[in-house]
């Protein structure tokens, strides 16, 4: 158990999300950072679905009403357990009483935060994540309030390091495979979608033009500003389904990128999509950051997918034989 | 920074009945039907979501209007064959009409939550009473579900009470204002922004998301809308 002492307004239990149920409707929502929630769980010895906090308003403090293990991933949020500093990308275990404190990061947008066994609240159409336009999920529906007690589930048998232990964050093991491109701006892959010709010379300004992410950008989604670009002509769309990582472009020109609580359902022309191993990057942008797309093709994909689950394996590997020798010498 | 040229973003074209299929990133498939919106490529739709949703690589199905999005587990290695099967599928995809229930709904036409009637009795020409007796004289189709959690989208709209969507969406609409959208009518199911043009309100949960099936409509229903109400 722990309780939330301090939140800023906007933040929630998320797991891998609600996959399956679009056809009636429901957002999949789910960690915008799905990566770093992975590594957050594999740190605690959690399943892979097990539910975290995502964390992306400050202030936020936590006091652990048990002894528990937990893990801060995603951004760098310069923690302290009872004051003393804990290093990013890291598991650490808590007594009871300690009080786990986050600062705003000053990179990247979202820090999780997962418990040994999991947040315990009721799955909701077999996910726990919150869904905030449709009032279901997480707790009660909602964002977290100062007060709220949040039960964790049993933790893995097992041992976990005393002084906890940590890995290489993605963005650095894997920085040849996420590159920055010249001046800073966030480089993400997408494949063009189904009205991208209909935009005629404007195509090639969606993918040569800085994109900057607009302060009316959520979990919703993305909107980006820059120099508008408009199909050739007005075409009639019927509703379609749409995915997370679509980048829509409405009558004014500026294009939105669907981002976890994606509607279900659209009917903007689309531009392109953002191949899903880039998506976990775009959910660590920041409001007012700049974003570069690039075309890609499904085989490129497939090669940044690959270099991802290699990561997550390795790292996978890694907790468990911290655990072994933990073992071994008990 | 080099920008290569973009794939074709319609690998097939909408021609000789072909269905037109583009890629949402990597694993989505959207499958648009030629042809007209209207009810026998709706359950040639189907169809198409039969036959696919037993695929073993078919991770999720969303059927829209005269169009499905095929979510594949993984991303495939070859996307061009994933396109063929496709129109392989839509090609055999034969007409299928749903059971479906027939749902009837009350509704209070006119009155506090009719706020965009006066604007389409402009776009019409016809009087409000005309407006509310053409919406619940029709005979809907629930043909899709999404945008929102258990939202129907019906069609069978009379075409005099078409009435584009809004360019400035309401902020506050209801959850229950009954509502047109182009072609197409619908319940609001959630209080928000809304673009459609709302001219009543029923008072009806249409989602409830602890229930062993959440969403009250399904694709195929059929839906009548009573009016209990009209004030105006």
């Amino acid at each position: 158990m722990i309780e939330i002492v301090a939140t800023g307004p906007l933040n929630t239990v998320q797991d891998l999300g609600r996959p399956g149920y679009r056809n009636i409707g429901v957002t999949a929502c789910g960690a915008m950072d799905t990566l770093a929630l992975t590594i957050g769980n594999i740190l605690v010895g959690n399943a892979p679905d097990a539910a975290g906090i995502e964390v992306q308003t400050f202030p936020f403090r936590v006091r652990f009403s048990d002894r528990g293990a937990f893990a801060l991933t995603g951004a760098d949020c310069r923690a302290t357990l009872d004051g003393v500093p804990l290093p990013p990308w890291w598991m650490a275990q808590a007594r009871p009483g300690q009080m786990l404190e986050l600062s705003p990061p000053l990179k990247d947008a979202r820090a999780y935060l997962s418990l040994a066994g999991g947040v315990d609240v009721a799955p909701v159409m077999g996910s726990r994540s919150t869904s905030l336009r449709g009032g279901f999920g997480g707790v009660d529906g909602r964002v977290l309030a100062a007060g709220d007690r949040i039960a964790t589930g049993a933790a893995a048998d097992g041992f976990l390091p005393k002084d906890g232990f940590g890995v290489v964050p993605p963005a650095v093991a894997l920085k040849d495979v996420f590159p920055l491109a010249e001046g800073g701006a966030l480089v993400i892959r997408a494949l063009p979608a189904g009205e991208h010709d209909l935009f005629g010379v404007d195509a090639e300004r969606f993918w040569s033009q800085q994109w900057k992410i607009s302060a009316r950008s959520d979990r919703t989604g993305y909107r980006l500003s820059g120099d508008p670009i408009h199909p050739t002509e007005v075409v009639e769309m019927r509703s379609h389904g749409v995915v997370p990582g679509v980048i829509q472009v409405p009558p004014a020109g500026e294009p939105i990128v669907q981002m976890s609580d994606a509607n279900t359902a659209g009917g903007y022309p689309k531009i392109a999509g953002v191949i899903e191993a880039d998506l976990w990057r775009l959910g660590q942008a920041r409001i007012g950051s700049l974003l570069r797309f690039v075309p890609a093709t499904h085989a490129e994909a497939k090669v940044v997918e690959t270099a991802l689950a290699a990561y997550i394996a390795d790292v996978r590997k890694t907790a468990r034989l911290v655990r072994q020798a933990l073992a071994a010498m008990a | 920074m080099s920008i290569r040229y973009a794939a074709p973003a319609a690998i097939v074209p909408d021609t000789d009945g072909q269905a037109r299929i583009s890629f949402i990133g990597t694993r989505a498939f959207l499958i648009e039907a030629p042809g007209a919106f209207d009810l026998p490529n709706q359950r040639r739709v189907w169809a198409l979501s039969h036959a696919l949703e037993t695929r073993p690589d078919v991770a999720e199905i969303v059927p829209g209007m005269t169009n499905l999005l095929v979510i594949l587990k993984e991303t495939p290695d070859m996307p061009e064959v994933v396109v063929r099967d496709l129109q392989e599928e839509w090609r055999r995809a034969r007409s299928v009409d749903l059971a479906g229930r027939e749902i009837e709904i009350a509704v209070t036409y006119g009155g506090e939550h009719a706020d965009d009637l006066p604007a389409l009795c402009d776009l019409s020409g016809l009087s409000d009473r005309e407006v509310v007796r053409i919406h619940h004289e029709g005979t809907y189709r629930v043909f899709a579900l999404g945008s929102a959690p258990g939202f129907g989208y019906l069609h069978g709209l009379d075409p005099r009470i078409h009435m584009p969507r809004k360019t400035v969406p309401s902020l506050h609409m209801a959850r229950g204002c009954v509502t047109i959208g182009g072609m197409q009518t619908g319940i609001a199911v959630l209080t928000g922004p809304n673009g459609w043009n709302s001219i009543g309100f029923a008072e009806l949960q249409m989602f409830d998301p602890l229930a062993a099936s959440p969403a009250v409509m399904a694709p195929g229903d059929t839906v009548r809308f009573r009016p209990e109400r009209i004030e105006l």
